[in-house]
C-alpha cells in the first residue's frame, strides 16, 4: 500500500469524481468529496515524510521502467507543493456546502463537486508526475475543469471571465505542448530525469532554446506573471467563492512548480541563467508586477479584485526570488508559495463568508461590518496583516527570507524595493479596515449576522496557520530550504 | 511574593496584555474595569522596581521565549537604558490611568473599554521594547506598539481623527518597514547577529560606507524618534484624547523611538564605530535642524496641543543628538533627557487636557487670565515648562547640561550653538503661555470668577508628575548612575 502512494495521490480524487454521480444527494456528495480530498491530504503528508527521510521516490506506472514507461517521481519539492494543494483544498471544502448554497443553483451542486475533484486531480497530477507529456495531460484536466468551475459563478460576467481564461489558458497550454514537442524532437524522450541528462548534449542548438522559451511563456501565462496576468482578476472575482479560494491558493503555485522544475531540474541553472538572460528578465517582470499590480489593487472597488491583483503582485515576489537563482532565493520563493497559499486561502474564504451574508464584496458594502461580522472581519485583518508582512505572521517570514536573499546576492536596491512594495499592501488592506470599522452601516440597509460556523471554522484554521507558521517556522522553513537545496544538488 | 526576576520581567510584558481580558469581561462595570487597569499598572510598576533592585544587587536576567528563525529569537534581558525607560513608562502609566479616569468620564468619551484595552496592549509592548534582547524582538514590539495605538489615535472616529490616523499609521509603517526593517536585515547579513552587544556587533573592517548607509536607514527608519522629514505623524496623532497624547506621544511611543535610536547607536554600532562613520556628522546636523525647525514651528502654533507636539519633536531631536554625539557625555545626557522630558511633557499634556475638560479651551490665545481660575493647573504648567526649557528647579537642567558637555567633549561647536539657541526658542514658545495665564486679564469677563479646576483624579495626576519634575532636579543621582552605567555594565549584564 505505502509503495503505491505516489499514484494513489492522483487516483483517489480522480476515481472519486465519477463516483459522485452515483451518490446524487448533495449533502452526501459534499461529504464524499471532503473525504477524498482529506485522503489526498493524508497521502501527501505520508509522502512528504517518506521523502524527507529516505529521499526521492520513483514509482513505475504499470511496472514499465522509465524512460519507456511513465514514471511518477516524488522529491522534496513536489511533495511540498502537493501538500499545499491537498491541504488547502481540504480546508476550503469544509465551507463549500454552505457557500455554494447561495451561489450555485441546486441542480448543479453535484457537477460542482465533480469538477472540483477533477481540478484537484489535475493539479496533483502535474505535480507528482515525472513525465513531461503527462504534465500536459494533467494540465488540460485541471484547466478544463477550472474553466467550467469559473463559469458556474453567480452572474453572467462569470461566463466572460471564464471565456477569457479559456482563450489565454489554451494559448498557454499550446505553448507548453509546443515546448514539450520540441524537447521530444531533440532528445527522443519525455521522461523528465532522462530529459535532464540528454538536454545538455544539445543545449547549444536553437531548437532547445525555442523549446525552453515556448515552454516558459506558456507556464508564465498559467502563472499569471505580469504582464500575462490579464485573465486572472476577472476569473478570481466572478468565480464562486470556494473556487476562488481554492485556485488563489493553489493553481498559480502549480505553475510556479513547473517553472522551477523545468528551469532547475531539467534545463539546468547554467542554461537558463547563463546562456539565456532569464535573470534580468524575471527580475524585471517580477518587480514590475509587484509594483503595477499592487498599485492597481489600491484602486479597485470590488474587494475580490483587490486581492486578485494582490495575487499577481505576490507572484511577482515569488519570481523575484526565482530570478536570483541562488539557494536562498529559491528557498524564499518556495516559502512564499506556501505562505501565500495560507494568506490568500484565508482571505478569499473570508470574502466568501461576506458574500454569503451581505451578497456583495464591493468596498462600500463593508461599511459597519466590523461590528456585524466581528470574527470574519478580524480574520480578514489578520490575514491582511500577514499579506503586508507584519512580524509574527507568515508574510513576515517570506519577506525576511526574500530580502536576506537579495542582500546576500548584493542586490541592495531590490531588497529596498521589495520592502517598499509591502507598503502598497498596507494601503489596500487599510482601505478595507477603515471602511469596515470606521464607517457606520448605510442607513436603511439590513444589518447582517456573523457568518455561520461552517465558514468560520475553515477561515480560522487558515488564519491560525498564518500565525502558527509565522511563529514556529521550523517546519515550513526546513522543508523549503531542503527542497531548494535538493534542486541545487547540495546534500544537506 | 517571591518570584524570580525572570518571571517578573515576563510579567511586565504579559500582565498588561492579559489585563485586556479582564477589561473586556468587566466592560459593563465601569469602576471594576478601571480597577483592573489601575491594579495592573501598580503590579507592573512593582515588578519593574523589583527588577531594578535586583539589578542593583548585580543580578542578570535573560529570558528566552522562542526561536522564530534560526538565530533569531524572541528574548529579553535587562540593561540600564531599558531600565530607565521601563521605570518611567510603568510609573507614568499608573499616573496616566488615574488621570484618564477623570478625563474620560469628565469628557463623556465613548468606547472606553476599547480605549483601556489598547492602552494596556500599548504598555505591554513598550515593556517589550524596553527589555528586548535583540533588534528582532525590539522590532516586533515596536510594530505592535504602532498597531495598538492606532485605535487610540482614531478614538473619536471623526473624519479628522481618521485622517490623523492615516498619517500616523502611514508614516510609522512606511519608515519601519521600508527603512528600519531594511536596516535590520542589512545588519543581519553583515554582522550575522542582532543581539545587543556592548561595543557593537559589526565585525572590524566592515565597509564603513555600507554601515553609514545602514545608520541612515536606522535613523530614518525609527520613525517614532520623529526626525524630520518623518515627524508629521506626531502632530497628526494629536487628534487623540489627551491621556493618549500625554502618555503615548510624550512618553511611550516617542520614547520608544529615541530609546531605539540610543540602543542602536550604543549597542549595535558602538560609539567607537559610530564616531568614524561617514554619515554620522550629517545626521547630527539633520537632528540639529529638526530641533531648530520644530521650535520655530511650535512658536507659530495657536493650538495648545499642536504646540506641545512640535515641542516634543524638538526635544526628541536633543536625545537623538545625544546618541549621535558618540561620546559618553552625550549618551548620559540623552538618556537622562528621556526621563526629564517624559515628566515635563506629560505634565504639560495633562494640563492641556485639564484645561479642555474644565473650561473647554484648546487655543493658546484663549488662555488669558486662566491662572486665576485654574491656579493649580497653571502653576504645574509653569514648572513643567521650566523643565522642558532646562532651568532650575526642574530636572531638565541636568540632562541639558550633560548634552552641552557632550558637544564640547566632541567639539561639535555648531551643535552646541544650536542647542543654546533652541533653549531660547523653548522659552519663547512655552513661557508666554504661563504669562498669559497669570499676567493677562481674561477679556471676556470683568468680574472675578470662581476657581474651576479639572476633576480630582486629573489634579492628582498633575500633582504627581509636577513633583516628579522637581524631584528629578533635587535628586537626580539614581538616574545619573543608571545613565552613566549604560556604557559600562551592560556587558556584565549580558554575561559576557
Amino acid at each position: 500500500m505505502l509503495a503505491h502512494l505516489p499514484i494513489l495521490q492522483v487516483i483517489v480524487p480522480l476515481m472519486a469524481a465519477p463516483a459522485c454521480l452515483i451518490l446524487r444527494r448533495p449533502q452526501l456528495v459534499w461529504l464524499f468529496t471532503l473525504l477524498a480530498s482529506a485522503l489526498a491530504f493524508i497521502i501527501s503528508i505520508l509522502l512528504l515524510q517518506q521523502v524527507m527521510q529516505t529521499g526521492t521516490i520513483s514509482y513505475e506506472l504499470g511496472g514499465w521502467s522509465p524512460p519507456w514507461g511513465i514514471e511518477y517521481r516524488i522529491d522534496k519539492l513536489n511533495a511540498f507543493i502537493a501538500l499545499i494543494i491537498s491541504g488547502v483544498s481540504t480546508v476550503v471544502l469544509l465551507a463549500a456546502q454552505t457557500s455554494i448554497e447561495k451561489e450555485i443553483p441546486q441542480d448543479k451542486h453535484t457537477l460542482f463537486y465533480i469538477l472540483y475533484l477533477l481540478s484537484l486531480t489535475g493539479m496533483l497530477g502535474i505535480v507528482t508526475t515525472g513525465d513531461a507529456f503527462n504534465v500536459f495531460v494533467f494540465l488540460e484536466i485541471s484547466s478544463l475543469s477550472a474553466y467550467s468551475l469559473i463559469a458556474l459563478g453567480r452572474d453572467r460576467r462569470a461566463l466572460w471571465a471564464s471565456f477569457q481564461y479559456l482563450i489565454m489558458g489554451t494559448i498557454g497550454a499550446t505553448f507548453i505542448l509546443i515546448g514539450i514537442g520540441l524537447m521530444y524532437q531533440m532528445t527522443g524522450t519525455l521522461n523528465m530525469a532522462d530529459l535532464a541528462t540528454r538536454l545538455p548534449e544539445v543545449a547549444e542548438t536553437r531548437t532547445v532554446t525555442t523549446a525552453y522559451v515556448f515552454f516558459i511563456v506558456g507556464v508564465c501565462l498559467k502563472l499569471a506573471l505580469f504582464p500575462l496576468h490579464l485573465w486572472l482578476p476577472n476569473a478570481y472575482a466572478h468565480a464562486p467563492s470556494i473556487v476562488t479560494a481554492f485556485f488563489a491558493a493553489t493553481s498559480t503555485k502549480v505553475a510556479a512548480y513547473l517553472l522551477i522544475r523545468f528551469t532547475f531540474s531539467i534545463f539546468g541553472v547554467s542554461f537558463s541563467f547563463t546562456t539565456l538572460p532569464m535573470e534580468i528578465l524575471f527580475l524585471g517582470l517580477g518587480l514590475l508586477g509587484i509594483f503595477v499590480a499592487s498599485t492597481v489593487a489600491i484602486y479597485q472597488d470590488n474587494i475580490k479584485h483587490v486581492f486578485a491583483y494582490s495575487s499577481v503582485a505576490q507572484i511577482g515576489y515569488m519570481i523575484v526570488g526565482f530570478s536570483m537563482s541562488t539557494n536562498a532565493g529559491l528557498s524564499a520563493m518556495l516559502l512564499h508559495v506556501f505562505n501565500h497559499a495560507l494568506m490568500k486561502g484565508a482571505l478569499f474564504l473570508a470574502l466568501g463568508a461576506v458574500l454569503y451574508r451581505v451578497g456583495s464584496t464591493q468596498l462600500r458594502d463593508f461599511q459597519g461590518l466590523g461590528r456585524q461580522m466581528p470574527l470574519t472581519m478580524a480574520a480578514i485583518v489578520l490575514a491582511g496583516l500577514s499579506l503586508i508582512g507584519v512580524p509574527l505572521t507568515v508574510g513576515f517570514v517570506s519577506k525576511w527570507y526574500l530580502v536576506v536573499a537579495a542582500i546576500e546576492k548584493g542586490w541592495w536596491p531590490v531588497a529596498g524595493l521589495v520592502l517598499l512594495a509591502s507598503l502598497l499592501a498596507v494601503v489596500y488592506v487599510w482601505r478595507i479596515v477603515e471602511t469596515a470599522y470606521f464607517k457606520a452601516p448605510v442607513v436603511g440597509k439590513e444589518l447582517v449576522q456573523e457568518a455561520p460556523m461552517t465558514f468560520l471554522i475553515p477561515v480560522w484554521i487558515l488564519v491560525s496557520a498564518n500565525v502558527y507558521f509565522g511563529i514556529n517556522t521550523r517546519i515550513s522553513v526546513d522543508i523549503a530550504t531542503a527542497a531548494a537545496q535538493s534542486l541545487f544538488g547540495v546534500v544537506p | 511574593m517571591n518570584l524570580s526576576l525572570a518571571t517578573l520581567l515576563q510579567l511586565c510584558v504579559l500582565l498588561p496584555i492579559f489585563a485586556t481580558l479582564g477589561i473586556v469581561a468587566l466592560r459593563r462595570h465601569q469602576n471594576l474595569r478601571e480597577a483592573v487597569s489601575i491594579g495592573t499598572s501598580v503590579l507592573v510598576f512593582y515588578a519593574v522596581v523589583s527588577i531594578y533592585l535586583g539589578l542593583q544587587g548585580g543580578a542578570t536576567i535573560d529570558v528566552n521565549w522562542l526561536q522564530i528563525l534560526p538565530g533569531l529569537s524572541l528574548s529579553f534581558s535587562v540593561e540600564p537604558l531599558g531600565m530607565i525607560f521601563s521605570l518611567i513608562a510603568s510609573f507614568l502609566w499608573f499616573v496616566t490611568i488615574v488621570y484618564a479616569i477623570g478625563y474620560m468620564r469628565g469628557h463623556n468619551e465613548d468606547h472606553q473599554t476599547r480605549f483601556y484595552c489598547c492602552f494596556a496592549i500599548a504598555i505591554g509592548s513598550v515593556m517589550g521594547v524596553a527589555f528586548a534582547d535583540n533588534l528582532f524582538t525590539l522590532f516586533i514590539f515596536y510594530e505592535i506598539l504602532t498597531l495598538s495605538t492606532y485605535p487610540l489615535v482614531t478614538h473619536a472616529g471623526t473624519e479628522a481623527a481618521k485622517k490623523g490616523g492615516r498619517v500616523y499609521l502611514g508614516i510609522l509603517l512606511t519608515t519601519s518597514i521600508g527603512f528600519f526593517l531594511f536596516a535590520i536585515l542589512g545588519t543581519w547579513v553583515i554582522a550575522g547577529t542582532l543581539d545587543f552587544t556592548q561595543g557593537g556587533v559589526f565585525p572590524a573592517g566592515a565597509n564603513t560606507a555600507v554601515l553609514g548607509f545602514i545608520l541612515v536607514l536606522f535613523i530614518f527608519g525609527v520613525g517614532k524618534a520623529a526626525i524630520m522629514p518623518f515627524h508629521r505623524w506626531l502632530p497628526a496623532a494629536m487628534v487623540a484624547p489627551t491621556p493618549v497624547s500625554a502618555l503615548l506621544h510624550a512618553v511611550a511611543v516617542v520614547k520608544a523611538g529615541v530609546f531605539t535610536v540610543m540602543k542602536i547607536c550604543v549597542l549595535i554600532f558602538g560609539i567607537d564605530l559610530l564616531s568614524v562613520l561617514p554619515t554620522t556628522q550629517s545626521l547630527l546636523y539633520l537632528a540639529g535642524a529638526t530641533v531648530l525647525l520644530a521650535s520655530v514651528i511650535a512658536m507659530r502654533q495657536d493650538n495648545l496641543k499642536a504646540r506641545l507636539a512640535y515641542s516634543t519633536v524638538g526635544q526628541l531631536g536633543y536625545i537623538t543628538i545625544g546618541a549621535l554625539l558618540a561620546s559618553s557625555m552625550g549618551v548620559v545626557g540623552g538618556s537622562m533627557h528621556i526621563a526629564m522630558h517624559a515628566f515635563g511633557k506629560i505634565t504639560l499634556f495633562f494640563c492641556a487636557g485639564a484645561i479642555l475638560v474644565a473650561v473647554h479651551k484648546s487655543k493658546v490665545s484663549q488662555l488669558d487670565g486662566l491662572g486665576r481660575r485654574m491656579p493649580i493647573t497653571m502653576t504645574a504648567f509653569f514648572i513643567a515648562s521650566l523643565g522642558i526649557i532646562g532651568i532650575p528647579p526642574a530636572g531638565g537642567t541636568w540632562s541639558k547640561w550633560y548634552l552641552l558637555m557632550g558637544t564640547m567633549d566632541t567639539q561639535q561647536w555648531i551643535i552646541l550653538v544650536i542647542l543654546l539657541i533652541s533653549s531660547l526658542l523653548n522659552i519663547a514658545y512655552l513661557l508666554p503661555i504661563s504669562m498669559r495665564a497669570f499676567l493677562f486679564k481674561d477679556p471676556t469677563s470683568n468680574a472675578a470668577v470662581g476657581i474651576k479646576e479639572a476633576p480630582l483624579p486629573c489634579l492628582i495626576a498633575i500633582g504627581i508628575t509636577t513633583v516628579g519634575c522637581i524631584a528629578l532636579f533635587i535628586y537626580p543621582q539614581p538616574l545619573y548612575e543608571l545613565a552613566s552605567s549604560i556604557l559600562q555594565t551592560s556587558s556584565i549584564a549580558h554575561g559576557q
